[in-house]
């Protein structure tokens, strides 16, 4: 076999390894890509709740109960609209009233089922979603004040 | 005081860093013996400077100096001093400042140790190292320096993340970032080579001991980071595809791809474009996993507070550093020809596979890591890439790699016969064969992935030990002959059979640990009975106690199976006044087929009852079992004298130059 063809078995072989990859990627995704949307978005949109999503934006102040067994119930506010959640089991170290979180899961019935919370580690850690959701809502600048206030958030160091 | 010193041995080492990275590359040039042998001083010098640096950051750590911002917002006087040194490096500024450390450790070494390798080359590889610590000097003094004061100083400190204090999770950084940062040694000989625009056997066999024990630092580290995942977050399991562990991952497919094609520039003079490419990608990837890690442009379970700022000073950086090396890849790279000529049926295609695989499973990983960032910048929405994905994707990308494995290690250079590599492997087929049935004996609904891999897995065990066995010609020499054989096998052949027969124990464990996992979460008051797995746990009840800097609330199962006691599990709950947070300390028992784990979560119920999650895991012991031995393997094979004797004799005997760079 002369190098020239040589060459271009290999070429073949990981062209053809590429296609299978692209063809793997194209399906998984469909299934594998999860939306992240605000409270407003699903309030004002119920239909995106179809499939599975994530929902990010702070844990509303006193809405957490827990049920029988091992259920929680809470809200999740961008502190214009709020979405009820239930989740099962041990919630993460560093869930709190008023902190951030991400809730994974699907719409059912107006209610929220989450499988996941995105567990934090590091309590000044505000995921960028959640982030967003609140500037989308026109209220980061009053929870910007607010997470700075108890801590949440750093002030940018002056320099 | 110290601080300052610190501060300013900082400052000095960017300045020898620039005189590093020129003089040495006009010395080269022009072929001035001085200007180049400078590399090797300012090499030294960066290394001593930053250690320096670095240790007065510690000192301040390990004495609480509250009056440096940085130790007040990540430090306390009351932790136990293990979490004080580990502090220094647990956070942004102290991290990046370990990250040049270990970068100027690398340079010295290749200072101190290169004598033997080709002048010119030795110092613009030391020349390239230097553009590469400017970047993060820069970083570290003008967006991240730890060593700010703090006016007027802070009673005490605010402490240090509970969670980070922790001593797999101490040890972690450090690993990743002699991983991470050991991959700049290819890069930087890579980039030299581009620049003379030859590649040969001695260039390899200088890369190759490198790349290897950067492979090595990174497997530990990314061990150390998912074992800490695995009883610290409470969650049982181990790996969960996020952006921050993929960070890490990319790095080390390409790294093990790199590993595996130095071999073929070393023995075969041939792929020698392809291996510098790689050595680039690699290097880059470690790059952009820092970026990731440290912009927070990411959501990640694992991300901690971060500045955009960095992120965008860092994304510079990598643009710079990974387009200007592909750039000069472009240029330069046509002119480092091949010599050996070999067929796809050989040793060196197999390689190549190896190759192929490899950085299509890395750049399918990354297509999923950035998928989110690429949609969001089109306006596409916000996404996340979920594990389905990874493992859709990258679980039929390695299953061939792993069979290709044992066939290729059989194989001889240049040219071979594939069917008489396949005879010699009955025994691994009927191994194979005989897993999956095992498999569907006990769990008669397997799913078709565990059969699958507890199949892969045998037939990489006993396809390697094939390998051993007709290397020593077990049964074809006489035994004494064999045994001798055995006594005498290099180390680089005892590191390739126990990474492959490691491998092969991981993949065992990650399949059984990923398919078959059994988990219960429940409320459970005291005298209450859950089985799981097999196992009764009785729930005995829930007390508090006190720690080193933290209360407790621990739990107490007494777990039998069928009524035979198997052993107590102590699951708890710690409270960090200082930093006001809450950790989940699991309770494991390990057995050899599988860990019990226990959780136990907030109060539940008027009784007293507790939520509880409990899991059993099989086969976890084989994964860290098995890594275990990749990693004995690899520094196995580091220790061989072949990475040493027969590189180009030295030309002449320095005073610094000791003979064994592969030991460091």
């Amino acid at each position: 076999m002369k190098p020239k063809h040589r060459r271009l078995t290999f070429v073949l072989i990981g062209l053809g390894l590429l296609g299978v990859a692209a063809a793997l990627v194209l399906s998984a995704f469909d299934e594998a890509i999860v939306f992240f949307r605000s409270p407003t978005e699903l309030v004002e949109k119920p239909e995106i709740g179809d499939r599975r999503l994530r929902v990010g934006g702070l844990v509303e102040e006193g809405s957490v109960e827990r049920g029988g067994g091992a259920d929680v119930r809470f809200r999740i506010t961008d502190l214009e609209n709020a979405v009820p959640v239930l989740y099962t089991g041990i919630l993460p170290d560093l869930f709190r009233e008023g902190q951030g979180v991400v809730a994974e899961g699907r719409m059912e019935d107006g209610v929220f089922i989450a499988d996941g919370i995105l567990a934090k580690h590091d309590e000044n850690y505000m995921p960028p979603e959640v982030a967003d959701a609140l500037k989308k809502s026109g209220q980061w600048q009053h929870m910007r004040e607010k997470l700075e206030e108890s801590g949440q958030m750093t002030k940018d160091k002056a320099q | 005081m110290t601080v300052e010193l610190g501060h300013f041995a900082l400052i000095l080492a960017l300045v020898i860093a620039v005189v590093q990275g020129t003089v040495p590359i006009v010395g080269a040039h022009r072929n001035h013996a001085a200007w180049m042998d400078l590399a090797r001083t300012a090499a030294l010098a960066q290394f001593a400077l930053v250690a320096m640096s670095f240790g007065c950051l510690m000192h301040a750590y390990v004495t609480s100096d509250f009056s440096v911002l940085n130790v007040a917002m990540n430090s306390h006087s009351s932790k136990p001093l293990l979490y004080k040194i580990s502090g220094t490096w647990g956070n942004h500024e102290g991290s990046m400042l370990l990250w040049v450390l270990i970068l100027t450790v690398f340079g010295a070494a290749a200072a101190a140790f290169g004598g033997n390798l080709p002048p010119t080359l030795r110092a613009r590889a030391l020349a390239v190292q230097a553009w590469i610590a400017i970047g993060f000097y820069l970083f570290i003094l003008l967006t991240s320096n730890p060593f700010e004061r703090l006016v007027p100083a802070a009673v005490d400190g605010r402490g240090l993340n509970p969670l980070l204090q922790d001593p797999g999770l101490a040890f972690h950084p450090p690993f990743l970032y002699l991983g991470y940062v050991g991959f700049s040694m290819a890069f930087s000989f890579s980039i030299a080579a581009l620049i003379e625009g030859r590649v040969d056997a001695a260039w390899a066999r200088w890369v190759r001991p490198w790349t290897l024990a950067a492979w090595t630092f990174l497997t530990i580290g990314i061990t150390l980071g998912s074992w800490w995942a695995y009883y610290e977050l409470g969650w049982g399991g181990w790996w969960f595809w996020d952006p921050v562990e993929n960070a890490s991952f990319m790095p080390w497919l390409a790294g093990t791809a790199l590993l595996h094609s130095a071999i073929v520039v070393e023995k075969r003079d041939t792929l020698k474009g392809w291996t510098v490419f790689l050595a680039i990608v690699t290097f880059g990837l470690s790059l952009l996993g820092t970026f990731l890690v440290r912009s927070g442009v990411l959501t990640s379970v694992h991300a901690f507070a971060t500045d955009p700022a960095r992120g965008v000073f860092i994304l510079l950086l990598l643009v710079i550093i990974i387009g200007g090396s592909f750039a000069l890849f472009a240029w330069r790279g046509p002119s480092l020809r091949g010599g050996g000529m070999f067929r796809p049926i050989s040793r060196e295609g197999g390689l190549l596979l190896n190759n192929l695989l490899l950085s299509t499973a890395a750049a399918s990983v990354l297509l999923g890591t950035l998928y989110p960032l690429m949609l969001e910048s089109v306006g596409g929405g916000k996404v996340s890439v979920g594990p389905p994905f990874f493992n859709a994707v990258f679980i039929p990308l390695m299953a061939p790699l792993v069979v290709a494995m044992a066939v290729g290690a059989l194989l001889p250079w240049k040219r071979a016969d594939i069917a008489s590599a396949l005879k010699r492997l009955w025994l691994a087929a009927l191994v194979a064969a005989a897993a999956v049935a095992a498999t569907w004996t006990v769990y008669a609904d397997a799913p078709l992935v565990g059969l699958v891999g507890m199949g892969l897995a045998a037939w990489l065990f006993v396809g390697t030990l094939v390998e051993l066995a007709g290397r020593i010609r077990l049964l074809r020499a006489t035994p004494g002959e064999s045994l001798r054989r055995f006594a005498t096998l290099p180390r680089a052949a005892w590191g390739m059979t126990l990474a492959h027969a490691g491998l092969a124990v991981a993949i065992a464990g990650m399949t059984g640990a990923g398919v078959w996992k059994v988990e219960s979460i429940q409320v459970m008051a005291p005298g209450e009975t859950v089985n799981v797995g097999g196992y009764d746990y009785l729930f005995e009840g829930a007390e508090r106690s006190r720690g080193p800097n933290y209360t407790i609330l621990g739990g107490r199962f007494t777990v039998t199976r069928d009524g035979r006691p198997v052993t107590t599990l102590f699951p708890e709950k710690r409270t960090y006044p200082v930093e006001g947070r809450q950790t989940t300390e699991a309770a494991i028992h390990t057995t050899f087929w599988g860990d019990l784990y226990a959780v136990i979560g907030d109060p539940a119920g008027n009784d007293g009852g507790y939520v509880t999650r409990i899991y059993f895991n099989p086969l976890v012991a084989w994964m860290w079992g098995g890594v275990a031995i990749m990693v004995v393997g690899g520094m196995l094979s580091l220790t061989d004298r072949r990475h040493r004797v027969g590189a180009p004799t030295r030309r002449r005997t320095t005073g610094r130059a000791k003979p064994a760079p592969a030991e460091a």
